[in-house]
């Protein structure tokens, strides 16, 4: 009727289904309750086939309408056995899970030899799925399904906003959690159902599941959140099926998936592994920077205001461990133009010896304040300072600043480094 | 009489050797998913056993494509590996990729099932047995058919090593028996007394995957998932103790397998489906029948203490009327009504008449002295602790009643006499009424 082609149909089919999972799934992934998805999808087998048993045709619609009851049914039962009794809810979801599917294993075995002949042979996509099935009626059913959980999603937009993000507040608040949360869930469960016989039991569990985590790693915002979640899930459905020549279909849309998602955890800004571990190197970096500087403050500290230079046998002796990540610091140092390297003679240009005064003095004052008003001893204070002069905020050192100034312990112009308030030969060569 | 037949035939099929091998090997595979499964139940890892059964499956193929052969060797070794794999995988997305550990366990068991489908489709020639289907099914009706010599005996080759798995399974719970069952409820405490409770968790998640492994061939996937969560669960249900509960669980384990097998034989269907299905039942019975945990004795139990309130109130409040003085006594249905009425009322009424509590003369209740005992002390609790609520606490006079009316059925008679002392021998409650001895 379209008049397109089996693999354009099939393409179309599974943006469609990856696009709907993927909104639907987002609310599954947000509350905690990914692996409801693989149940559902195990719970519908007995469905399936006493619906085939009854209407005794392969049509879809009688069949999805068997998969949801059994599958809610299962949804209801854990809900009952986790409330009622100790079974927790992860073993009730197993249960359930592996219960009905063998009770769906059980009747397909039944079904399959009461029914003459392949009538029911397409039962078992239910189980592995089979794309190549697609019909024209089955890619309105998507459409239609797509729609409704669009729809769901606009006019319940800030409420599932809501107990996505904060179950507890809403309940206090009073919103109809239990209803909403059935409302999410249903939604999952029509997707599941749906998609159950173009990508089988399992690998439908990950449709829902991947788009949300993935597109989770990108953004933090709600809204943001579910477009990206149908957008990647559109588009691992869609690319999937265009890489599966030769490959079975289901199993390489779900590895495409997972490709997307590995590269997501990846390389996300702001939350993946490498920007996180960049952020990290950095903050490192500029600490260990600014232990040099203030190295070079201190040990200079008894000729000022002349600036002599340093070597690095100093150095090495008052802090650090090994010579080559000293070497490499310096050099870096050099490079911002903080300090000035003639063989082995460090010597402060006027910035650093500014940064290092700074440093310098940024790490006193902490010392000051936690041993006026946190009265910790004099010999605690150089380690916790260490640790936390490079994260004190500008608005906090001006009120430590005025502070100190009342206090009369800050020299009276305010650029000048206070005095180290312990022996600075104790800070020594510990580190 | 078709289905007594089928079942006598049943238990003649059960006594011949096919029939015995098929429930051995289903018993030698449901007692060690059922082992290892009690830890998995008990650290509320149950899914992982879901996960674990799936993500195998690329060891597996990996290890079917390079030995060429369906060796039990390879294959372990593949298990192991891929189990131990998707263990970390879990483990570090939920760390350090911050994934809710939900989400992290279904992505990387469906990731590498998927993985495992097009490894199989690729990897390996058609025409080599490696059947989609038999990893969900099992072929378990086939199990006789396979053998190999053991001790000098023709026995299934399934049985062999399902039956191995469950001894390896046996040795490794009895060896660590201490250790896996602190770091089951407290792997805090285990950590900090030395055994490492990540490496028991690997150790675990180990066995599980060679459990899952040696048992899909015979039962395939389903059943391995079944088995490794629904016998400990229902177990847990059962017993309060680890090694109780671990043989209860064995226990079930052993009845779903024959149970099952009958059921498949009178039903003619899938013999791995049906052991679940038994399974779940058994389940089922246990959740609904537990003698501590069940739902009806539960129902039971709160059934019992309502009953055992409305007769406490029904005597207290026949008390408070004699103390009136006035000789009008209340009617059955008024005293009813005045205690919430329903069935629930009246079945009480009935008791405390039927035990000579209260006797009925017309429409007219009188306290026997029995039941005037019983509602003295009664309402000498209500009023001790009124009297406590007020002096101690220093509530208002209007504030005690509904607190006192509320406990006065659960305080005994060791609280009422710290209450007297406590209240220095005080005659009359804040209402001024009598306290009565």
């Amino acid at each position: 009727m379209t008049g397109l082609s089996l693999s354009d149909k099939v393409t179309i089919g599974a943006a469609l289904l990856g696009g709907a999972a993927g909104v639907a799934g987002t609310f599954a992934v947000l509350r905690r309750r990914s692996l409801v998805g693989d149940m559902l999808a195990h719970a519908s087998l007995p469905g399936v086939c006493i619906a085939f048993a009854i209407t005794g045709s392969r049509d879809l619609l009688g069949l999805s309408i068997g998969a949801l009851v059994s599958g809610l049914l299962a949804i209801g039962l854990m809900t009952l056995v986790v409330r009622w009794t100790r079974t927790k809810e992860d073993a009730a979801i197993g249960i359930m899970l592996s219960g009905f599917f063998g009770l769906g294993i059980v009747l397909l075995s039944v079904v399959t030899r009461s029914s003459l002949g392949g009538g029911s042979a397409g039962l078992s996509s239910y189980i592995f799925g089979e794309p190549g099935n697609m019909v024209d009626s089955d890619l309105y059913t998507l459409v239609g399904v797509g729609l409704g959980v669009l729809l769901l999603v606009l006019l319940f937009y800030k409420e599932f906003k809501l107990v996505s993000f904060d179950h507890e507040f809403a309940k206090s608040q009073g919103w109809p959690t239990l209803a909403l949360d059935l409302a999410m869930m249903t939604a999952v469960a029509l997707v599941t159902i749906i998609g159950l016989p173009i990508v089988g039991v399992i690998l439908m569990a990950a449709m829902i599941i991947l788009p949300g985590a993935t597109a989770r790693m990108w953004t933090n915002r709600f809204n943001v959140l579910l477009i990206l979640a149908g957008v990647i899930g559109a588009t691992t459905g869609a690319v999937g099926v265009r890489f599966s020549s030769g490959l079975p279909t289901g199993p390489t849309i779900v590895l495409t998936g997972a490709a997307l998602f590995v590269a997501s955890i990846l390389f996300a800004p702001e939350q993946g592994v490498v920007a996180r571990v960049w952020n990290e190197t950095r903050l490192r970096f500029r600490v260990a920077r600014e232990h040099l500087l203030r190295s070079l403050y201190e040990l200079n500290e008894p000729n000022f205001p002349r600036l002599a230079p340093t070597t690095f046998q100093q150095l090495l002796a008052h802090r650090y461990a090994q010579p080559w990540m000293l070497r490499w610091l310096v050099d870096q140092s050099e490079n911002r133009g903080l300090v000035a390297v003639r063989g082995d003679q460090v010597t402060l240009t006027p910035l650093g010896f500014r940064r290092a005064a700074e440093a310098t003095r940024t790490h006193r004052m902490w010392e000051i304040y936690m041993m006026e008003f946190a009265g910790s001893a004099p010999d605690h204070v150089d380690r916790s300072a260490d640790a936390v002069e490079h994260l004190l905020p500008e608005s906090l050192l001006l009120e430590l600043e005025a502070r100190l100034a009342r206090e009369g312990r800050l020299p009276a112009i305010a650029t000048e480094v206070p005095a180290s308030p312990h022996d600075l030969a104790s800070e020594g060569n510990s580190s | 009489m078709p289905h007594a037949l089928a079942i006598a035939t049943t238990f003649s099929d059960l006594w011949n050797p096919n029939g015995l091998w098929i429930v051995l090997t289903a018993c030698a595979t449901n007692c060690a998913c059922a082992l290892v499964g009690c830890y998995l139940v008990l650290r509320r890892m149950s899914l992982m056993g879901d996960a674990l059964s799936h993500a195998v499956l690329p060891g597996l193929a990996v290890a079917f494509i390079f030995s060429g052969a369906y060796d039990i060797g390879p294959l372990m070794i593949g298990a192991v590996a891929a189990g131990l794999l998707s263990t970390f995988l879990i483990q570090t997305l939920h760390q350090y990729a911050r994934v809710p550990s939900d989400a992290s366990m279904g992505v990387v068991f469906t990731g590498l099932f998927a993985l495992g489908v097009v490894l199989i489709k690729k990897g390996i020639p058609p025409g080599v047995h490696f059947d989609m289907a038999c990893v969900y099914q099992g072929t378990l009706d086939y199990t006789p058919l396979y053998t190999v010599e053991l001790l000098g005996r023709e026995v299934p080759r399934a049985f062999a090593i399902t039956g191995g798995v469950f001894l390896l399974n046996v040795a490794v719970v009895s060896a660590l028996w201490k250790e896996l069952k602190l770091s089951a409820f407290d792997p805090a405490l285990a950590t900090t007394m030395g055994f490492s409770a990540t490496l028991l968790h690997y150790l675990l998640m180990a066995l599980v995957a060679v459990t899952a492994v040696a048992s899909f061939e015979a039962v395939g996937s389903i059943l391995v998932v079944a088995m490794l969560i629904i016998p400990p669960a229902t177990a847990h249900l059962l017993a309060d103790r680890l090694a109780s509960m671990m043989f209860i669980s064995l226990l079930v384990a052993i009845a779903a397998a024959i149970l099952g097998y009958i059921l498949s034989t009178v039903f003619d269907t899938n013999i791995a489906g049906m052991i679940t299905v038994a399974a779940a039942g058994l389940f089922g019975l246990a959740v609904l029948f537990a003698p501590q945990h069940g739902v009806v004795s539960a129902l039971a139990r709160n059934l019992g203490v309502s009953l055992r309130v409305v007769r406490e109130d029904l005597l207290a409040m026949l008390y408070r009327v004699e103390e009136l003085g006035s000789p009008r006594r209340l009617a059955a249905a008024e005293a009813q009504a005045a205690v919430g009425g329903g069935w629930l009322a009246r079945l009480s009424l009935s008791n405390l008449l039927r035990d000579g509590r209260i006797a009925r003369s017309g429409d007219r209740l009188d306290l026997t002295p029995a039941g005037r005992e019983a509602a003295r002390q009664l309402v000498r609790s209500h009023r001790l602790w009124e009297t406590y609520l007020v002096k101690n606490l220093g509530l208002p006079l209007d504030h005690v009643h509904e607190p006192a009316h509320r406990i006065e059925h659960f305080i005994g008679d060791d609280i009422r006499e710290q209450l007297q002392q406590e209240l220095d021998a005080t005659a009359t409650d804040p209402h001024g009424r009598e306290i009565p001895e």
